[in-house]
């Protein structure tokens, strides 16, 4: 217990507090991992279930355009990551836009595929089975990349004010790891609406 | 037991400056806090307000059932009784008590000054209480704006399709399930945060293996939390949506299934079970050793079975629906993995008793209410594994066989333990020292009370008494069983009222309690009582799992052997 005369090996010291950031959000994405978890189960065990139309073959067209934007705002917050670990603010702002960019993309592609839903095909979100688990599961996704897409024009006010700096690094990547899972949850959405249950 | 007066270390004195205070402002502290010691005591003061209304909802159902054909209560106010009651046991009473010790404890026990995350500390508190404001809103709100109001009347588990806009008119259902999504989101906050502070937050030197076993376990339940709330919320959200959206998740009529809702609801339902008892484990774990004089018996093996009771808890829910009808497949795969479950909780009572054999055991409160609980938790599992053989819980499924078995694993079980920390660590907290002998009648009065109500709730199940019916006729030999059940109630009620009375009369007027009272060997007993603000002047260093051994016989310390 005396500080003064104790050496600790460096094998047993425990995690830095510094890291603490990273493993709450790998916390978070355990949690909403079991939602969307839920959420999948759900879609998979009622699919092809629904006693009225339409049926998601006759609806359904694969998003590629989106899935590739979103896709790519990985990639590019990946490139900002970077820049702000270098202390490169205007790089980062620069890449930063770009994710938005493209996030925003995909939520006005699934507005127009929504639109079209709703006003050509009639499928609502009570209209059917199909209907309910198609927007829920397609809609909690949705609202993730909304919030992401909130925190990401926040961090973009400040980068803009020049307040963000390479000390920031690791908050950034605190966030970026929430947006790779947004991303990741894409992948899996999108294989099973898209391409299993169709 | 060590005499307080025995400690030679510099006593407490509680500060005068903090009754000098205005009330205003010695309000507004408490509600800006994000001091875990503060919110762990809001948690503690949150969960035992609501121990005492689900208590209270509970003696009304017993005295309705005392006799046959009461009119004590109507039907509806039943149905509403048992569904608060459920509800408010298990969110608002088991989880905020369980994690007002883990936020207290495990920072001071980790050697750590606060949470990794103070103020989504406060957060999470708050959105926990906000989830019981909300539920217990549905009293005054639950019919809409015009009538009197309602309170839930659905169960806990709210079965589809009752709680469909059709048979749940009105808002009380919704009110339930924004209470517990609301809730659950201040549950997955706290959990979050746990694991967090036990993986980035220790001391030098303490490593995983020199973790107390509290924290062990504790990180274990705050693992278990985060991917076992969640299937509750999306299931609250499914529900919503039907309710107001029009959807169609558990609507029969429109392809959707009812089963469905089940299934979700106990993937969380039966997993959380374990998340409440577990931390009634670390509980029992720091307390059976400190007073049998003797570390913990087998630290590596209480580890495992706890993180083998986690992993294999997820795969047990189905448990719950043998009665609905599954192939014999799923039955035979729920009964296998219900009954592996009580592998390692086996391990660990042979543990506990391993840890008193040839110790120098101290009966006092705590240690009391730990013995108390080995047996009765004993009793509870043997229970547990009659009702996982399928065949056997198609007789007695939904009856108050199933009821006696859950009372006896959640109060035999937990409220025990929770009694035992309550006792055990009061000294830390408050400074001061309990009153003995009020803390035995409590313990013998809760003890009778605990068994004349629930070991003699056993035999109506086994008679055929189904639960949940607000009365019965005389003449199917009952009558007996459920007087002698509702008399137990009785006695409980007078045990908790000596515990109130002991610790409102100790907390102003006790004997000085002193830094460590029990001889203790964890890091909390090193600090003053109550503790600073900042823990610990200077961060301690450990090379063991019993640093205030080290420091009390450097002659014969732990880590030259372990």
């Amino acid at each position: 217990m005396a500080a003064t005369t104790i050496t600790v090996p460096p094998n047993e010291m425990p995690l830095g507090h510094e890291l603490r950031g990273r493993v709450g959000m790998w916390c978070l994405i355990a949690a909403e991992s079991a939602i969307f978890c839920i959420f999948v189960v759900a879609y998979l065990y009622y699919a092809g279930k629904s006693l009225n139309g339409p049926r998601p073959r006759e609806v359904l067209e694969v998003p590629i355009r989106i899935s590739i934007a979103l896709f790519s705002s990985s990639f590019t917050i990946v490139r900002a990551e970077r820049a702000i670990e270098h202390g490169n603010s205007k790089l980062f702002a620069t890449w930063w836009f770009a994710t938005i960019f493209l996030g925003a993309f995909f939520v006005v592609g699934t507005a127009r595929e929504w639109y079209k839903l709703i006003y050509d095909h009639g499928l609502t979100i009570s209209s059917s089975l199909f209907g309910t688990t198609f927007y829920s599961l397609v809609g909690l996704h949705l609202f993730h990349v909304l919030v992401g897409l909130t925190g990401l024009t926040i961090v973009l006010v400040f980068a803009l004010f020049g307040l963000v700096r390479q000390e920031h690094a690791e908050r950034i990547g605190v966030f970026a790891l929430y947006w790779h899972f947004v991303d990741a949850v894409w992948v899996v959405v999108l294989t099973v609406v898209y391409f299993i249950a169709r | 037991m060590l005499d307080a007066d025995s400690i030679s270390k510099p006593m407490f004195v509680p500060p005068s400056e903090a009754t000098t205070l205005p009330l205003f402002d010695r309000v507004h502290e408490w509600i800006v806090t994000v001091d875990h010691k503060k919110l762990g005591l809001m948690y503690l003061g949150y969960g035992i307000l609501f121990l005492v209304i689900g208590g209270l909802e509970a003696t009304v159902m017993r005295i309705q059932l005392a006799i046959p054909h009461n009119h004590f209560v109507s039907p509806q106010a039943f149905n509403e009784l048992f569904t608060m009651h459920g509800t408010t046991m298990v969110f608002l009473v088991g989880m905020p008590l369980l994690f007002g010790f883990a936020n207290y404890m495990v920072p001071l026990m980790i050697g750590a000054r606060d949470m990794a995350f103070p103020r989504l500390n406060a957060w999470s508190f708050w959105m926990s209480a906000l989830g019981g404001i909300i539920l217990y809103f549905s009293f005054i709100g639950g019919n809409g704006l015009y009538g009197a109001g309602g309170a839930p009347d659905v169960g806990w588990f709210a079965y589809a399709p009752l709680t469909a806009r059709a048979f749940s008119p009105g808002h009380s259902t919704d009110y339930w399930a924004i209470g517990l999504l609301v809730s659950g989101f201040g549950s997955i906050g706290t959990a979050l945060n746990i694991v967090t502070t036990v993986l980035c937050m220790r001391c030098p030197g303490m490593t995983l293996g020199r973790m107390p076993l509290f924290v062990w376990l504790n990180m274990v339940m705050s693992a278990m939390v985060l991917i076992v709330i969640s299937p509750l919320t999306a299931a609250q959200i499914m529900l919503l949506i039907d309710r107001y959206l029009g959807g169609h998740f558990f609507d029969t009529q429109a392809g959707g299934s009812a089963v469905i809702w089940m299934h979700f609801f106990w993937i969380f339902g039966h997993p959380e079970v374990y998340v409440l008892i577990i931390p009634g484990f670390a509980i029992a774990s720091e307390i059976i050793p400190v007073f049998s004089r003797k570390p913990i018996f087998g630290y590596a093996i209480m580890v495992a079975a706890t993180l083998s009771i986690g992993f294999l808890s997820l795969g047990v829910w189905a448990h719950h629906m043998f009665t609905i009808g599954m192939t014999s497949y799923s039955n035979a795969f729920f009964t296998a993995t219900t009954m592996a479950v009580g592998v390692p909780t086996g391990i660990k009572i042979f543990n506990w008793l391993g840890t008193m054999w040839g110790g120098k055991i101290r009966f006092s409160i705590p240690m009391m209410f730990c013995v108390a609980f080995l047996f009765q938790f004993l009793i509870a599992g043997l229970t547990g594994i009659m009702l996982s053989a399928a065949p056997f819980d198609w007789q007695l499924g939904n009856s108050y066989f199933v009821v006696a078995h859950f009372h006896y694993v959640l109060i035999g079980g937990l409220v025990f333990t929770i009694f035992a920390a309550l006792y055990y660590w009061f000294p830390k907290i408050s400074g001061r020292m309990y009153n003995e002998t009020l803390g035995k009648w409590h313990f013998w009065l809760f003890l009778i009370g605990f068994h004349l109500t629930f070991d003699f709730m056993h035999i109506p199940g086994v008679l055929g008494m189904p639960r949940r019916i607000y009365t019965y006729e005389a003449g199917r030999g009952w009558e007996i069983w459920n007087l002698i059940i509702s008399v137990g109630v009785i006695f409980q009620i007078a045990g908790v009222l000596c515990w109130v009375v002991n610790f409102l009369w100790s907390y102003f007027k006790g004997k000085p309690a002193g830094d460590d009272p029990w001889d203790a060997w964890t890091l909390e007993w090193s600090t003053s009582s109550p503790p600073p603000d900042y823990n610990f002047a200077m961060i301690p260093v450990v090379r063991s799992r019993r640093p205030l051994w080290d420091l009390k016989h450097p002659e014969d310390p732990d880590w030259k052997y372990e």
